[in-house]
C-alpha cells in the first residue's frame, strides 16, 4: 500500500460478535494512537443492537481535530464474523479497505472497488496457543497492511491498559502481531506471484 | 510533572473531573447511559475519603443533594432523562432555595421511558426550568470528553459562585465514547458559605427554605432570585464559532450534533457552500446577541439538533425573522454529515447562496 493511501486512512470500523474482542481492538487502537500524540477517538455501539449478539465499535485516528466521532463509509472495515460481513460489506467507501476474518466468514468479497483480504484469525491464533489472541492477530494484519499505528504503540498500550497480573500475555500478543503481519506478507506475495 | 492525557470514557471523564473539582458528594440511581458514571464513583469516592451514596430512588438521591448542599458540601448527581424528570421537584428547590448543586444529565430518547438511544430531547426542559415556579440555572452542553471534564470541574465553581444549580447537559453517545482528556489537578478555589447549615455554635442558627407565606414576601423572594439570574445571563454566555467570517449559511447545534456539523461543513466548503458554525456552550443563558449579530451577515440558518425542534425557537428568537432558519432533526439517532450535507445544499440553493454544482456532480460520480 503506497504512502498517500496510508495517509488517507482514518476511519475505521471493526465488527463481530461479543466476546470476539471486538471493543478491545478499537481500544487498544485509539489508545496506541493517543500514544502517538495523534487524536483519536473511540464510539462503541451500545443498546439494542448490542444486546443482539452483535459488536461493533467506530474509529478515527486523525492528526487533525477530529470532528464528527460516527461515519457513514469507513475507510477500513474489520469484519470477524458472518453477520457482520453480510451487514459491512457494502458501507466501507470505494477505494477503501476490507479485512475479512475467514475462518468464521465463508462467502466472498462481491466488491470490486475495494481492497479485500481474507484472513483466518482463529486458525492463526490457535496456532499460537490461545485462540482468545485472534483479534490481535487481526490488528496485527491491520496494521502490517495501513501502518495506521505502530506495532509497538500498541503493545504499549495493552502494557498501560492490562493489569500488572496479565503483563505475562505481552509477549505472546506480540507474537500476535507479528503472525496477522507475516500472513498478510505472504497473500501479497503470492498476489504478485499470480500477477 | 507533565500532565499526561488518558483515554477515557465521558461517563467516566465527568466522574474523574468531579472529584478533582473537590466533590464531597455524590447521591445517584443508575439508569442507561450514564451508569458508568456512579459506577466509577463507587470505585473512586471512597478511595478518596468523599461519599458516594445509591439513593432507594431519583427522589430520594436529588432530596440527599438538597440536603447536603445545604449542609455547605460539594455535592453532585446524575441520571438520563426519565431520572431527570423525577428530580425535576428537587431541582426546583434547590433553584428556590439558593443552594449550589451540580446535576449531570446524558439524555436518551423519550417520551416516557422511550429507549437508550442518544437524544437532546431534554432542551426545553433543562433551558424552561423542568420543575414548577420561576427558575433558572445554568445549562453547560459539552462536544467533547475534553469538554465534559472541563465543565464539571468549572460547573462546581459556577454552582458555588452563584449559590445556584448547574446543569450538565450531554447525550448518551458522548456519556459512551472515548477520548483522550486533560483532567484538572487542583479543585476551585473553596468559597466561604456562612448560611450553611453546619451547627449554629456560637451563633444565630441559619434557616434553608423555600416557603414564604407573607404577603409581600414571596414576591420580594423571586424579584431577589430573579436579579441573580439576569447576572448568569449577562456574566455567563458562552459559545464557539467556527468557520462564520464569510459564512451564508450558518449552523447552530450543540452537543454531539455540533461535532458532525462540523464536518458536514467542512464537506459543504468543499462543494463551494460558504458554511459556519456557532455552536452554543451554555444553552441557558442562551447566545442570543451572537446569534443575532451573525443573522445580519448571513442569508440562513439550519438548526441541526436531536429532537424535533427545541432549541430553534430560541434561534428564531435571537434571529428576530431576519432570515430563514431551518430545522434538521433526528431524534433519538446521531445523524451522518451526508444527511446534514445535503440539507445545507438544498437550503443554499432555495436561498440563493453560493454552490459550485460541477463539484457535487464530480463528487457522486
Amino acid at each position: 500500500m503506497d504512502k498517500k493511501r496510508e495517509r488517507e486512512i482514518r476511519t475505521l470500523l471493526l465488527a463481530g460478535f461479543g466476546g470476539q474482542g471486538i471493543i478491545s481492538m478499537g481500544q487498544f487502537l485509539a489508545y496506541a494512537g493517543m500514544l502517538e500524540e495523534r487524536e483519536v477517538c473511540f464510539v462503541p455501539a451500545y443498546g439494542p443492537e448490542m444486546r443482539g449478539g452483535t459488536a461493533n465499535c467506530l474509529i478515527t485516528i486523525d492528526e487533525q481535530q477530529i470532528d464528527s466521532p460516527i461515519f457513514e463509509q469507513p475507510d477500513v472495515a474489520v469484519v470477524m464474523n458472518l453477520p457482520s460481513f453480510n451487514r459491512f460489506e457494502y458501507q466501507v467507501r470505494s477505494k477503501g479497505l476490507l479485512l475479512v476474518n475467514s475462518s468464521l466468514v465463508n462467502q466472498p468479497v462481491q466488491r470490486q472497488d475495494i481492497e479485500a483480504y481474507s484472513i483466518p484469525v482463529n486458525e492463526l491464533a490457535s496456532s499460537l496457543g490461545n485462540i482468545k489472541v485472534a483479534n490481535v492477530v487481526m490488528i496485527g494484519a491491520l496494521l502490517e497492511l495501513t501502518g495506521i499505528i505502530q506495532a509497538e504503540s500498541i503493545i504499549d498500550s495493552m502494557r498501560s491498559t492490562f493489569s500488572d497480573s496479565k503483563h505475562n500475555l505481552l509477549a505472546l500478543n506480540r507474537k500476535a502481531l507479528e503472525k496477522g503481519a507475516e500472513y498478510v506478507r505472504y497473500l501479497s506475495s503470492k498476489q504478485r506471484l499470480a500477477v | 510533572m507533565v500532565r499526561k492525557k488518558v483515554l477515557m470514557k465521558g461517563n467516566e471523564a465527568i466522574g474523574e473531573a468531579a472529584i478533582r473539582a473537590g466533590c464531597q458528594a455524590f447521591f445517584g440511581y443508575p439508569i442507561t447511559p450514564q451508569s458508568e458514571l456512579p459506577e466509577y464513583l463507587a470505585r473512586r469516592m471512597p478511595e478518596v475519603d468523599m461519599i458516594f451514596l445509591q439513593a432507594e430512588s431519583e427522589l430520594a438521591a436529588i432530596s440527599m443533594v438538597y440536603g447536603a448542599a445545604g449542609a455547605g458540601a460539594r455535592v453532585m448527581t446524575s441520571s438520563s432523562s426519565p431520572g431527570i424528570s423525577l428530580k425535576q421537584e428537587g431541582i426546583s428547590m434547590l433553584a428556590g432555595a439558593d443552594l449550589p448543586a451540580v446535576i449531570v444529565n446524558i439524555m436518551r430518547g423519550g417520551p416516557g421511558i422511550g429507549g437508550i438511544q442518544p437524544s437532546q430531547a431534554d432542551y426545553f426542559q433543562a433551558t424552561r426550568g423542568g420543575g414548577h415556579g420561576d427558575y433558572r440555572h445554568l445549562v453547560l452542553a459539552p462536544a467533547s470528553i475534553q469538554e465534559l471534564a472541563d465543565l464539571t470541574w468549572e460547573a462546581f465553581a459556577l454552582a458555588d459562585q452563584y449559590r445556584n444549580p448547574v446543569l450538565i447537559l450531554g447525550d448518551g453517545m458522548l456519556g459512551q465514547m472515548m477520548e483522550p482528556v486533560l483532567l484538572p489537578e487542583e479543585p476551585p478555589p473553596l468559597v466561604d458559605k456562612p448560611w450553611a447549615t453546619t451547627g449554629a455554635k456560637d451563633r444565630e442558627h441559619n434557616e434553608i427554605y423555600t416557603l414564604h407565606m407573607g404577603m409581600e414576601d414571596l414576591e420580594k423572594h423571586n424579584q431577589r432570585l430573579a436579579k441573580k439570574w439576569e447576572q448568569i445571563a449577562r456574566e455567563q454566555v458562552r459559545y464557539d464559532k467556527f468557520m462564520l467570517d464569510d459564512a451564508e449559511i450558518v449552523i447552530v447545534a450543540f452537543g454531539i450534533a455540533s461535532r458532525v456539523a462540523r464536518r458536514a461543513i467542512r464537506m459543504a466548503r468543499e462543494v463551494g457552500i460558504k458554511a459556519g458554525l456557532l455552536r452554543p456552550i451554555s444553552l441557558w443563558p442562551f447566545p442570543t446577541a451572537a446569534i443575532a449579530e451573525v443573522a445580519k451577515q448571513a442569508r440562513a440558518f439550519l438548526v441541526v439538533e436531536m429532537n424535533l425542534g427545541q432549541m430553534i425557537e430560541d434561534v428564531r428568537l435571537a434571529t428576530g425573522g431576519l432570515v430563514p432558519v431551518e430545522l434538521f432533526s433526528k431524534i433519538t439517532i446521531v445523524p451522518n454529515p451526508k444527511e446534514i450535507l445535503q440539507s445545507l445544499c438544498s437550503l443554499a440553493r432555495r436561498t440563493g447562496c453560493k454552490i459550485d454544482e460541477a463539484a457535487i456532480k464530480e463528487e457522486s460520480a
